[in-house]
């Protein structure tokens, strides 16, 4: 008799008590709340641009009478977007300016901000890009899609590979041939070249709704070939176990079976599943707006960043701030992993058929 | 063979008790693997023609060796295994051509007690789940509320404390879990329980209480029981009429003392000599 498993909320407390799940937990938090305000975190819109101020250097911050402001800077070399510090001016940082309209949570209107400068000045946190764009804000309103990209994926696709993997290894049969063909055809083929194809195969204009949309659809259709396998091998051990049979001499249907004896004996490996492959949705997303025919010019996303540093003048004058995308995506994939080991470790010990 | 067994006056405690399940020359068969296309053309037969009946509160004993194929019967009598051949009635019905749901007024009348406590309950439900189970199928009409009073007398009748309901399975000990299993098996209020190797698993000591338990519930419930084992002194104790099986057929078939003082056949008297006595 294991106390700790006494109850099935003993997950949190145990994800709680272990400090690489209280790290992950609060990185994966902390970048949650930035992706939902962004629109109210971030000083200026994903497509406001600014030519005469391209390649911005972040700008310093100091401490006056009037609180908290910014440098001011002037271009010294507009070849090489050289800007120097003009010493002694500032602009005083505002708390909750009225800026651009926008929509919190898609259904507010709402004008404020959480910070802002007069307006001929600019605040830059993270510089600007080619466009005069403000890093920072393309970065939070890149957090939207990015992130939101890797949960919309992992629904989808956990979603069929459990209703595939779950029918084909309780059922058996021709169904279970024909879904375990079907994944081994899509695993036979490279991801990247599928990815590739696949979105080749859809390749007239899109808005940048709907090519988000196709790359969540894309991304799931590749990735649920993995996890109906797995799931299909739980489903199978599972079903052998006497307390399916003894639910199937209660009478209940093969569905009921399915959704409340081998579902809650499922979740634990789909829990840690889902942790584990998000990082692939995101990095997935990445890819394809690195390569141009991800999410489109001007929506943000970090991959569609990342494809303007690829620019030789970004490493010729040392623009390092157009590859914080990089580090972003580098700190999610990182949190969702250290997430995905701890629920791992915690929920293994006890439930072997949770290994991977 | 069968018949005249069973018409002789032994194996009945009360000969006029209905007649609940009849098996007629059950054999059961698997596919082995191999063959063209998955289309084996070469089987194992664990079951190979089996007869015998059940009347209503009597105990059948079925014992033999591992592998003799008593499991496959057992299997076969709930339905969880289709038979290759033979028939099975209940109650002059014929149950073995049926499936799906047309199958669940019969599980309503016979229930299964599993060998292993530890498999045999979703680690994942608590018990006033697992018990209240069977009463959602049979019983639609109870309540949320009342399915689980009915749940707590059920566990007080196998004797768990009323406060294992919101419990989960790891909570429980083996002979405990086995107690849960009998509560699962007597709520849809059954007239045949198959009880495969129910003691099996267990501690002597807890094995004597639930083959006690067992036989009270048949008492208080006139409870017909198949009592599959390997345990030849549990058998005697428990049945009205022993089969021995071997090698998926019934070599021998008597009442316990009549088996156990004059056995018949040469394998019944290997089986009997193999009994380990303190």
């Amino acid at each position: 008799m294991n106390p700790v498993l006494r109850k099935r909320s003993s997950l949190w407390q145990q994800l709680l008590a272990r400090p690489p799940g209280v790290l992950a937990l609060g990185l994966l938090g902390f970048l949650y709340l930035c992706a939902l305000f962004a629109p109210f975190l971030a000083p200026y819109g994903p497509g406001d641009q600014d030519l005469q101020r391209t390649y911005h250097p972040p700008t310093g911050l100091t401490w006056t009478q009037e609180g908290l402001a910014v440098r001011l800077y002037e271009n010294a070399d507009p070849t090489q977007a050289l800007y120097r510090p003009i010493p002694g001016k500032t602009a005083a940082i505002q708390w909750f300016p009225g800026g651009h309209s926008y929509r919190l949570f898609g259904l507010l209107p709402c004008r404020r901000h959480l910070f802002g400068v007069e307006p001929p000045h600019k605040v830059y946190l993270l510089g600007s890009d080619s466009t005069g764009r403000d890093v920072f804000s393309r970065l939070l309103y890149g957090a939207q899609v990015s992130l939101s990209i890797g949960l919309i994926g992992i629904s989808i696709s956990l979603g069929v590979g459990l209703i595939a993997g779950g029918l084909a290894g309780y059922f058996g049969g021709w169904f279970d041939s024909l879904v375990m063909r079907t994944t081994e055809l899509l695993m036979a083929i490279p991801g990247l070249y599928l990815l590739l194809a696949l979105r080749g195969a859809f390749a007239s204009q899109f808005g940048s709704g709907e090519v988000y949309l196709l790359i969540v659809v894309i991304l799931s259709f590749l990735g649920w070939s993995g996890a109906a396998r797995v799931i299909r091998g739980l489903a199978l051990s599972l079903r052998a176990q006497t307390f399916v049979e003894a639910a199937i001499v209660t009478g209940l249907s093969p569905w009921r079976i399915l959704w409340r004896h081998l579902l809650p004996n499922l979740a634990s490996y789909l829990l840690v599943a889902a942790a584990l492959s998000i990082p692939g949705y995101i990095l997935g997303e990445a890819a394809l707006s690195f390569l141009g025919i991800g999410i489109q010019e001007p929506s943000a996303s970090w991959g569609l960043m990342l494809a303007q540093a690829q620019e030789m003048k970004v490493f010729m004058c040392n623009f390092w701030w157009l590859l914080t995308p990089g580090a972003a995506v580098f700190v999610t994939v990182a949190a969702f992993n250290l997430l995905g080991d701890t629920l791992r470790d915690v929920i293994d010990p006890h439930f072997r058929t949770g290994s991977r | 063979m069968t018949n005249s067994t069973l018409s002789s006056p032994h194996p009945d405690p009360e000969p006029l008790s209905p007649l609940l399940l009849e098996v007629e020359k059950l054999a059961v068969r698997y596919p082995l693997p191999g063959g063209f296309l998955g289309r084996s053309r070469r089987f194992v037969e664990p079951v190979k023609g089996v007869s015998f009946r059940i009347r209503a509160g009597q105990t059948v004993g079925l014992v033999g060796e591992s592998g003799s194929g008593k499991t496959t019967i057992g299997k076969a009598i709930v339905r969880l295994i289709s038979p290759h051949s033979g028939e099975i009635r209940y109650r002059q019905e014929r149950i073995d051509t049926l499936s799906g749901a047309r199958l669940r007024p019969y599980r309503k009348r016979v229930q299964m007690i599993f060998q292993d406590p530890h498999n045999s309950l979703n680690p994942r439900l608590t018990i006033a789940r697992i018990v209240g189970e069977p009463l959602e199928i049979h019983f639609p009409a109870l309540r949320a509320q009342e399915r689980r009073d009915r749940a707590a007398q059920l566990l007080a009748r196998v004797g768990l404390p009323a406060d294992s309901l919101d419990r989960f399975p790891h909570e429980f000990s083996g002979g405990q879990r086995q107690r849960i299993g009998i509560a699962r098996a007597l709520a849809v209020e059954p007239e045949l329980i198959v009880c495969d190797e129910p003691v099996s698993a267990l501690d002597v000591s807890v094995q004597a209480q639930i083959v006690n338990l067992l036989q009270d519930l048949q008492q208080e419930l006139g409870l017909a029981y198949l009592f599959i084992s390997h345990d030849l002194a549990v058998v005697e104790h428990m049945s009205d009429l022993v089969l021995v099986l071997n090698e998926g057929r019934i070599v021998e078939e008597a009442p316990p003392e009549e088996l156990y003082r004059n056995p018949q056949n040469e394998y019944t008297r290997k089986l009997l000599a193999a009994v380990p006595s303190l």
